[in-house]
């Protein structure tokens, strides 16, 4: 296995996404750039439709067919967007990888955990069988599933939400890749399971050197986790800054107000929630 | 006062093949009065949603009782409903199964309109408005909404019957996470503004902060802590609550992981 690079981040340059053409063109991306640098996690917050999630989606090729992209997403050197698809293919869950919301719709209901955690590691490695479900037990544990070899026989039916999402994450790095998206990973979990996921986030990020974009509204999960925080609003980025800095003194006025729409200790949470978006 | 809904003693509990019954909820007392918003919330497995079903009439209880508005209820079985307790409508985690695949969403919604006592309280356009539909949702089918769009119906549905509770049992988890407080204050508005108390199920506090009067706090099938949102945020009693309230990441900057 080659171990994952130190400088295998992501450089996002100018990236515009729009569905339809000319007049009627709706522009989902309206010019992103931003850095997500190995080792760190780079924080992408914003409200529904801000395109957040579109971002993430984009920088894996998995943007809607008829959309028009432009820009470049720089990754070892070359421009991801012009990658014919057989190439992001190689690319694709090798060295860029994914975890999303909802780990009981991202696994196969109807096969073992081993033959998915290795079905794309002997893909992109021509690994033997045996090889790949060690390498399968190694990374479970990694990601601290209990009874890993066990695990490796079980069906998705058969975890807790927290567990099958740590299942999803070992899924993702199986391959060691250099740049990980996580959108919403916790947001389908308990708070007292979260914390562990997001503890596992940082370890990872820390041990392997992943760079991770985490795409989430839940500011206080940014809070806890994002080294720097960008903040979307209608297709662009409006502020990216230092965690601490963005979140305490936030400099543009639509990242202020999503922070003074969250409830305070006293306040009445219910009367906001009523006349507008709460998140 | 006389509470809307007053639960005393409830116990339910599951077969389970070569264990002992698991009990699922295990001597609930709780009540809800008109025109509140009451958050139920704990860890999954903690018996929240097994609550909501006995409430609605979906599960069979071991002992104690509901009543609701001062009729008992029963569990639902065969035979037609007692039109009384068609007066609580349940609002279900996954909108791709509380809707019908093969009839419009009009049709659908006109069918809560059908129970509702008072017939010239809503008509199908209105609804559909106050969820912030398009009119034209009326001669579509369910497939062709987004889920987000769908649980917007399925509460449309449970509006149009006029009820006096509305019941949502994790409403929100399935839906895309930026939409999610905004559903569920959709939720909120709509029961409050017909006169309607809701009982509001979810795993995530911090929604259930922001759209909730009160907050009932469920461990291990025991409801452990029950008050007034902001007093349990901000002095919980109940060390599992003090936990789970721990749990929830600060939004303060520091980069302190919870737990």
């Amino acid at each position: 296995m080659s171990q994952p690079s130190a400088s295998g981040g992501l450089g996002i340059r100018d990236l515009t996404l729009s569905i339809g053409r000319g007049e009627k063109a709706k522009r989902i991306l309206r010019g992103i750039s931003l850095d997500v640098p190995a080792g760190r996690i780079t924080g992408l917050a914003g409200e529904s439709g801000s395109g957040k999630t579109m971002t993430g989606m984009t920088v894996l090729g998995l943007q809607p067919e008829q959309a028009t992209v432009g820009g470049v997403i720089e990754f070892d050197g070359r421009n991801l967007l012009e990658l014919p698809t057989k190439k992001l293919n190689t690319l694709r869950g090798n060295d860029i990888a994914m975890v999303f919301q909802d780990p009981t719709s991202s696994l196969h209901p109807m096969l073992s955990i081993g033959s998915q955690l290795t079905d794309h590691l002997r893909q992109h490695t021509g690994m033997s069988k045996r090889e790949a479900l060690e390498r399968a037990r190694v990374v479970l544990e990694q990601v601290k599933v209990p009874d890993p070899a066990g695990a490796l026989k079980k069906y998705p039916h058969q975890f807790s939400g927290g567990q099958l999402q740590r299942v999803a994450i070992a899924s993702a790095i199986m391959c060691s890749p250099s740049v990980l998206i996580a959108d919403e990973p916790t947001t389908a979990l308990d708070v007292t399971v979260q914390a562990g996921i997001l503890r596992l986030l940082r370890e990872l990020c820390d041990d392997l050197g992943l760079a991770i974009l985490l795409v989430t509204h839940d500011l206080g999960v940014m809070s806890a986790l994002a080294d720097t925080i960008a903040v979307m609003r209608e297709g662009e980025i409006v502020e990216h800054g230092d965690r601490f800095q963005v979140i305490t003194a936030p400099r543009d006025p639509y990242t202020r107000a999503l922070i003074d729409a969250l409830p305070r200790d006293g306040s009445t949470g219910a009367e906001q929630a009523t006349t507008g978006d709460a998140s | 006062m006389t509470a809307l809904l007053e639960l005393e003693g409830v116990k339910v509990s599951y077969r389970v093949a070569g264990r002992p019954r698991l009990v699922a909820v295990d001597d609930v007392s709780l009540s809800l009065g008109t025109r509140q918003v009451l958050g139920l919330v704990g860890e999954s497995g903690c018996g929240k949603s097994t609550l909501a079903r006995a409430i609605c009439g979906l599960e069979g209880l071991d002992s104690g009782s509901i009543t609701f508005d001062g009729t008992p209820v029963t569990r639902l079985g065969m035979r037609t409903r007692d039109r009384k307790l068609l007066r609580i409508q349940m609002v279900f985690q996954n909108p791709y199964a509380s809707l019908n695949p093969r009839r419009t969403i009009g049709r659908q919604i006109e069918d809560g309109l059908r129970v509702n006592p008072d017939r010239t309280a809503w008509t199908v356009p209105d609804l559909l408005a106050h969820v912030e539909l398009d009119a034209s949702a009326r001669s579509r089918f369910p497939h062709q909404f987004s889920g987000g769009q769908r649980q917007r119906i399925a509460i449309a549905r449970a509006i149009a019957s006029g009820p006096d509770l509305l019941v949502g049992d994790e409403p929100i988890a399935s839906l895309d996470a930026s939409l999610q407080a905004r559903v569920a204050g959709l939720m909120r508005s709509l029961a409050l503004e017909t006169g309607a108390s809701l009982l509001f199920i979810s795993h995530d506090l911090s929604v259930v902060r922001v759209i909730a009067d009160d907050v009932a706090v469920m461990s291990r099938g025991r409801i452990v802590e029950r008050g007034d949102v902001n007093e349990v945020w901000s002095n919980p009693q109940q060390p599992y609550t003090k936990q789970l309230l721990s749990a929830i990441p600060k939004v303060d900057g520091l980069g302190v992981l919870p737990g």
